[in-house]
């Protein structure tokens, strides 16, 4: 059942390869689809209906529609349009889109329980509205946001397992791949999740420390 | 988009809500166990417990499925894609449904426990009377998020080839070289399956929420 040692050493190159794809589409989820989800936050706050309306559209979509299906959506959806994505850009854009979806609302959420005195304090001082989020409302709206985002970017990270569906060589595709060549299924397959929980199982770890520390911040 | 085509995808609508509650129903029901494990008096048995859970929590979901539906399928007993997919899913839910009967147990006010202690109840009815009613109101909001989450995890279910929502989108893509309405509809119905279960919890927890002491 278990993988030996030659099998292993001739898997663990292909299968850290795949790891690294999947590492690779995180971080650039993440690093666009933050930064969205902060936009469709400040959105779905604006005061102007038609902001507020396709906003609240993205985030619902984003957040209702499971992430397989966004990334067939793109995938297998948009060439339809003429517009045809590569695997690694449909899954970036499709796993940023659920990113920027589920962070808004964490961001939202944040921004809003902080304190109204805040804000009032900054139009007392005359900053304008940006200069009010910039340096009152964001760093301290962040810093409880931060544990959840943090919970977040670990699902997204589990999240990329489902570009396999969508022909992207990542850590399940090369696992699979693997034990359909030797059928080995069940050592291969094993492989790959000892590399999924030893990056998210200390990730989780680090995440309920950091949730704890955070706690003192979001006592007052 | 005919209306054979909606009736198309609409075919694996029954096998989604029955994989949703299948396996949502055995993640309640085995989440029981393994939190007392987790909040056991016995150091070797919460340790077990613990790393049981982070390790079903740790793995993604469709690699989950491919372990017991390729690697335990192919060379230990075969199993249908449904009973693979329940089975998978069914672990997962009971890892994370642990953790929500955890975060309500914790909750609940150590005045509780306190009062039950000097009404000389004993340590499984304080549980059973006092602890476990009020913890399951406040587990319902948290447990309900997760039903939605489940049902929409079990879209990974079409890659083991259990024809549900996702499954049937695929295949009429495939067929009919119309992905985006095809994708948008599958999406739709996902979104619409979520409104009666949060409309549910939402009303459930305003009527229960009144009765928790905290």
């Amino acid at each position: 059942m278990l993988p030996s040692y030659e099998e292993l050493s001739a898997w663990l190159p292909d299968l850290l390869s795949g790891l690294s794809i999947s590492l690779q589409v995180t971080a650039l989820s993440l690093l666009i689809g933050i930064p969205f989800g902060l936009l469709l936050a400040l959105g779905v706050l604006a005061k102007s209906r038609l902001t507020k309306i396709l906003a609240l559209f993205l985030v619902e979509v984003g957040r209702g529609a499971p992430a397989l299906v966004l990334l067939q959506f793109i995938y297998f959806g948009l060439p339809t349009t003429g517009l045809t994505l590569g695997s690694f850009t449909a899954a970036v854009i499709a796993l940023a889109w659920n990113t920027g979806a589920y962070s808004s609302e964490i961001i939202r959420a944040s921004l809003q329980s902080i304190p109204h005195g805040q804000r009032e304090a900054a139009v007392a001082i005359g900053l304008n509205r940006l200069d009010a989020l910039r340096y009152v409302l964001l760093p301290q709206g962040l810093r409880v946001a931060l544990p959840a985002l943090l919970a977040f970017s670990i699902l997204i990270f589990q999240g990329t397992s489902l570009c396999f569906t969508i022909a992207l060589p990542e850590l399940v595709s090369r696992a699979y791949e693997i034990g359909s060549n030797t059928f080995r299924y069940f050592p291969a397959l094993l492989a790959a999740g000892v590399l999924y929980a030893s990056i998210s199982i200390p990730a989780a770890l680090l995440v309920s420390h950091v949730e704890k520390r955070a706690g003192s911040y979001a006592q007052r | 988009m005919s209306t054979a085509d909606l009736f198309a995808i609409l075919r694996g609508l029954p096998w989604t809500v029955a994989l949703t509650l299948g396996a949502f129903l055995a993640g309640a029901v085995l989440g029981v166990p393994l939190v007392a494990a987790r909040q056991s008096r016995i150091l070797p048995v919460r340790f077990v417990a613990m790393i049981f859970i982070q390790i079903v929590r740790g793995i993604p979901p469709i690699l989950w499925l491919f372990i017991i539906f390729f690697g335990l399928g192919m060379s230990v007993f075969p199993i249908s894609p449904f009973n693979a997919a329940i089975a998978g899913l069914g672990l997962i839910a009971a890892a994370n449904m642990a953790e929500i009967y955890r975060g309500a147990l914790a909750s609940i006010h150590f005045g509780q426990w306190e009062a039950s202690l000097a009404l000389n109840l004993g340590r499984w009815s304080t549980l059973t009377d006092v602890v476990a009613p009020q913890a399951f109101r406040v587990a319902l909001p948290s447990a309900a998020s997760y039903l939605i989450g489940l049902m929409k995890e079990t879209a990974v279910a079409s890659t083991i080839g259990v024809s549900e929502l996702a499954f049937q989108g695929n295949q009429l893509s495939q067929l009919t070289f119309r992905g985006l309405e095809v994708f948008a509809l599958v999406g739709m119905f996902y979104i619409l399956l979520s409104l009666p279960v949060a409309w549910l919890s939402r009303v459930a927890d305003s009527y229960l929420q009144a009765k928790v002491a905290r």
